[in-house]
């Protein structure tokens, strides 16, 4: 934080000593920062722009395909409802999926990034 | 959410069941206030009074962040949208769940690793302080008290109408009740209390949305297909009822509409100032992300349930008692609780719809309480002590002036909320998705991602985003013009769209990106050096 937000004084937070600018520049060009980077964006990034993609073709599919979304699949249940609920199932899916993956790919290289940095090197 | 409370007519429930419902009610604000004053007995210093210590788990968290999530338009307002317009009413629930992956992916674990206790923190942590946290604190203000006044209306005409409150002054008198009750929460109980409120809250909704779920799938044998069946066939609609367009197909300008809502739901979450402030309850980005989860499956398991009430609704109910208990259909889950108990003059549907109503009750209190903390923290942290007192106040002042925000702004939304009971609040909770999504959301993810982001890019994006975005709103049919306007005697509006989010959205992010390309002062370079390691590895995070 800057100067101006500096914490006051006895705060209840406890926090670790700050690392100077200096560190975080540092870290921020090592490679393993780069990494850490690459795996964070190269998975949500295009993950985002898919399922917005995906939830704008619905809203584009009720407004403008009345006919196909109309169509019934089975008994009363029609496409637009199994679409709805399809973006349901793809919401919990990516949500797991970013999860999984950031259990895996990201959590460790932030722990060794963090450590590093607290225990100012 | 965002559909439409509007004034009923007829008040629901013979009067022999108003005891039941007040007591309800009652036990329900004596044991919300044991916990704001156990919880306030806690709390002493800022980080307590704005994150609740940051000692709350994943889980406990998930649950305060459906609690606050989920409102009364939410329970009552998409499952009353179903059952009067059939298909188009759930298009809501969907975009509501979508919407949490933007935080999820994008924005909860960066915001829990580098800010402390507002969304201003996040916004101004590489700009200069007092330009951007001024307008962080300007854009929090605006987008809670918009979310907090429909909350309010909506309080007024719900809980009069199931009480059976017709009078003005009476309807007045609610709304002061709910005022005063959500400043004592805060106050008294600050984050803590709140967020405790939340989560009984959660609970609640959650198991009176199942236990009528569950009485209305037993009805159809568990066949989902039978109850839609018998939910066109008694709307009177046919086929068409299960079908899009109901609602938002009838022109090409209803159909725009639809479109800007639907951006607006999506993009609007992740900048809701009230959702933002939860993140900074838990001790770390992966409680922060565990939450996320949870409250991705809550409230997806409740958004699915609104397909029973609704349709449920639909088809056991009389479509014209519906309309004539409240036009908007707010009133449908309430009587739907009272047929599946036994209809209008048994005990059984006295007791459920004084049940249901009191979780009605506890959803708007809560929800109110979220909004007004994340309000009176910005005053106090990001304009109170960072613009006025140039970040020299002790954390004693700063409380203080937080909790004098939270009497100030509760007086605001009780005075807002008693003039605008009679309005539709539709177009204000619409908005308030719309401006958190053209003010916040564009800063928060270029501050985030865009290394060449600049102070006047921020500004620019921002106000850019506000002011369009209220402006619009100003000049649309849901202020004037219409039958269903706020001044239904004037005629000033020229924007076509109820929901400016498809033009001030995409004209937020622009003018972030044109801020800083013209911007004269470089962005500081070493600033967001330490903002991109701090928001991705947690390092010297609070």
């Amino acid at each position: 934080m800057t100067t101006e937000a500096a914490p006051p004084p006895g705060g209840a937070d406890t926090r670790p000593a700050s690392p100077g600018a200096e560190q975080f520049a540092a870290v921020q060009q090592s490679p393993e920062f780069g990494e850490l980077r690459k795996a964070h964006r190269s998975f949500a990034f295009p993950l985002t722009v898919a399922f917005i993609a995906w939830y704008l073709l619905y809203v584009l599919l009720s407004n403008y395909a009345g006919g196909f979304m109309g169509a019934k699949v089975f008994g009363n249940i029609n496409v637009a409802l199994v679409l709805g609920l399809g973006q349901f199932a793809t919401t919990f899916l990516i949500a797991w999926l970013y999860s999984r993956h950031a259990a895996r790919a990201l959590d460790p290289k932030a722990q060794a990034l963090k450590s590093r940095l607290e225990a100012g090197e | 959410m965002t559909t439409p409370l509007a004034v009923g007519t007829l008040a629901v429930g013979a009067s022999e069941h108003r005891p039941l419902i007040i007591s309800l009610f009652g036990a329900f604000v004596v044991a919300t206030l044991f916990i704001t004053v156990w919880a306030g007995r806690q709390t002493r210093g800022a980080a307590d009074f704005y994150a609740g210590g940051r000692q709350f788990t994943g889980f406990q968290n998930g649950l305060a962040i459906s609690g606050d999530y989920m409102s009364a338009a939410s329970f009552l307002g998409i499952a009353g949208a179903i059952a009067l317009f059939g298909y188009d009413g759930f298009l809501y629930s969907i975009g509501f769940l979508v919407a949490w992956l933007v935080a999820l992916l994008l924005v909860a674990e960066p915001l829990r690793n580098s800010g402390r206790y507002t969304m201003g923190d996040v916004l101004a942590y590489r700009m200069r302080q007092r330009p951007v946290r001024t307008a962080a604190g300007v854009s929090t203000i605006v987008v809670s008290i918009f979310y907090l006044l429909a909350q309010m209306a909506g309080a007024g005409v719900l809980v009069s109408l199931l009480l059976g409150i017709t009078s003005d002054g009476g309807k007045v008198g609610i709304v002061a009740l709910v005022g005063v009750l959500m400043i004592v929460y805060v106050t008294i109980g600050g984050m803590k209390g709140t967020t405790w409120v939340q989560m009984v809250k959660a609970v609640l909704l959650i198991a009176g949305a199942l236990l009528l779920t569950l009485l209305v799938m037993w009805k159809f044998n568990f066949n989902v297909s039978e109850l839609l069946g018998k939910a066109a066939e008694n709307s009177g609609k046919g086929t068409s009822f299960l079908e899009p367009g109901l609602k938002y197909g009838k022109t090409a300008e209803t159909k725009l509409d639809f479109v800007s809502l639907g951006l607006a739901l999506v993009l609007g979450t992740a900048g809701l100032p009230h959702i933002l402030i939860r993140f900074y309850t838990v001790p770390t980005a992966k409680a922060a992300r565990k939450s996320v989860n949870w409250a991705i499956g809550i409230i997806g398991a409740f958004y699915l349930m609104t397909i029973a009430l609704g349709f449920g609704a639909a088809a056991l109910l009389d479509r014209a008692d519906i309309i004539a208990s409240n036009p908007a259909g707010n009133t449908a889950a309430p009587l739907l609780a009272q047929e599946l108990g036994g209809g209008p003059d048994s005990t059984g549907g006295a007791i459920l719809l004084a049940v249901i109503s009191a979780v009605a009750f506890a959803t708007i209190l809560a929800v109110v309480a979220g909004l007004t903390l994340a309000s009176s923290s910005s005053f106090a942290h990001d304009l109170y002590v960072n613009v006025i007192r140039r970040g020299k106040a002790s954390e004693t002042e700063e409380v203080r002036a937080a909790r004098w925000a939270t009497v100030v702004i509760g007086a605001v939304a009780i005075g807002l909320g008693a003039l605008a009971r009679d309005m539709n609040v539709a177009g204000l909770v619409a908005l308030a998705f719309a401006v958190a999504a053209s003010a916040n959301l564009p800063t928060i993810l270029y501050s985030l991602f865009w290394k060449r982001f600049t102070t006047t890019g921020a500004l620019w994006s921002i106000y850019g985003g506000l002011i369009s975005a209220v402006g619009l709103v100003l000049f649309s049919p849901v202020v004037s013009g219409k039958p269903t306007s706020m001044f239904k005697n004037v005629d000033f509006y020229w924007f076509p769209l109820e929901n400016p989010g498809l033009i001030s959205i995409p004209l937020a992010f622009l003018l972030g990106w044109l801020g800083t390309v013209l911007s004269k002062e470089p962005a500081d370079p070493q600033k967001y050096a330490e903002l991109e390691v701090r928001s991705l590895t947690g390092a010297g995070a609070h």
